[in-house]
């Protein structure tokens, strides 16, 4: 995935497909929450750091409606990226 | 009959295997059915369900094969690898054979789908996902009709077991059907939260 370093990868959600079922935010509390409806809210915009993104694709695959979409976005095209 | 002790241990292992794979079967559809209903169990994450669900799924497909297997190495009676995936060519009770190899081919694409699901789409994955109602009465019938051990009183038992849970959860099932449980309007584009974090963006697709 991050092999070559280049790689960021930010997290989307399709919120005409997401259906609420909230599987992504128990399997990614560090970057997903859920709003008081059951639809999720993405922290940092949705940028996943380098040591999350096996299990944010493990969320992604969970989603029961494919909602939840990793993109692969250049780390230089300068996507703020977050350091807490 | 014959004696117990003259049956061949693969035999044996065969029909084992078998009624186990159906077991799975049956668990995997009423896991499936429920995930759909979003029922959850107190204590348990949501995403337990649906892990349980494909987990189930592929060790039926392992017993399955286990099944298979044992059945043509064992050569006690006529059926080829072959007969395993194509459907009504064995020698042994041709149409009963022939419905374990078709419920055989659905579950294998049932797999090779959910495996692909985010190269294929959640579109085609769930088209493809409707055949799971149409691989679990074939295999029921498959196993009544192939099984040595269907006059017995311990798989009649674990047949009405499994039918009675795949009927109440098909009867679930159906209460939605007509409009799948429709969740509360998706969230404005955008906005942001007290918390800070802002919402997902529709993206257009
Ligand atoms: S798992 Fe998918 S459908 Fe459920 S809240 Fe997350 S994005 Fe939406």
């Amino acid at each position: 995935m991050s092999r070559d370093g280049h790689q960021a990868e930010r997290l989307e959600v399709d919120p005409i497909a997401c259906a609420g079922h909230g599987l992504c935010a128990e399997l990614l509390p560090e970057l997903i929450e859920l709003d008081d409806w059951g639809y999720p809210l993405l922290a940092n915009g949705g940028e996943v750091p380098p040591e999350l993104a096996a299990l944010a694709r493990r969320a992604a695959d969970a989603c029961p409606t494919l909602a939840l979409h990793r993109l692969r976005v250049a780390a230089a095209a300068g996507v703020g990226r977050a350091t807490p | 009959m014959t004696l117990f002790a003259s049956i061949s241990p693969m035999w044996l292992a065969t029909r084992g295997a078998g009624v186990v794979a159906f077991l799975l079967l049956t668990t995997t559809m009423a896991l499936g059915v429920a995930g759909v209903l979003r029922l959850q169990a107190r204590g348990w994450p949501r995403f337990a369900l649906d892990a349980i669900h494909r987990s189930a799924a592929l060790l039926a497909l392992v017993f399955v094969g286990v099944h298979v297997a044992t059945t043509v190495l064992d050569g006690y009676v006529d059926v080829r690898w072959i007969d395993a995936v194509v459907p009504f060519a064995s020698g042994y009770r041709t149409f009963f054979v022939g419905l374990g190899a078709v419920a055989f081919d659905i579950l294998l694409a049932l797999a090779i789908s959910g495996i692909l699901r985010q190269r294929i789409g959640h579109r085609t994955w769930r088209a493809i996902h409707w055949a799971a109602y149409a691989c679990w009465p074939i295999a029921l019938v498959h196993t009544i009709g192939t099984g040595s051990d269907s006059g017995s009183v311990w798989l009649l038992a674990v047949i009405a077991l499994c039918c009675a849970t795949v009927a109440a959860a098909v009867v679930a099932r159906l209460g939605v059907l007509r409009g799948d449980p429709s969740p509360p309007a998706p969230p404005a584009a955008g906005r942001t939260t007290s918390t800070g974090r802002t919402r997902a963006r529709a993206v257009a697709r």
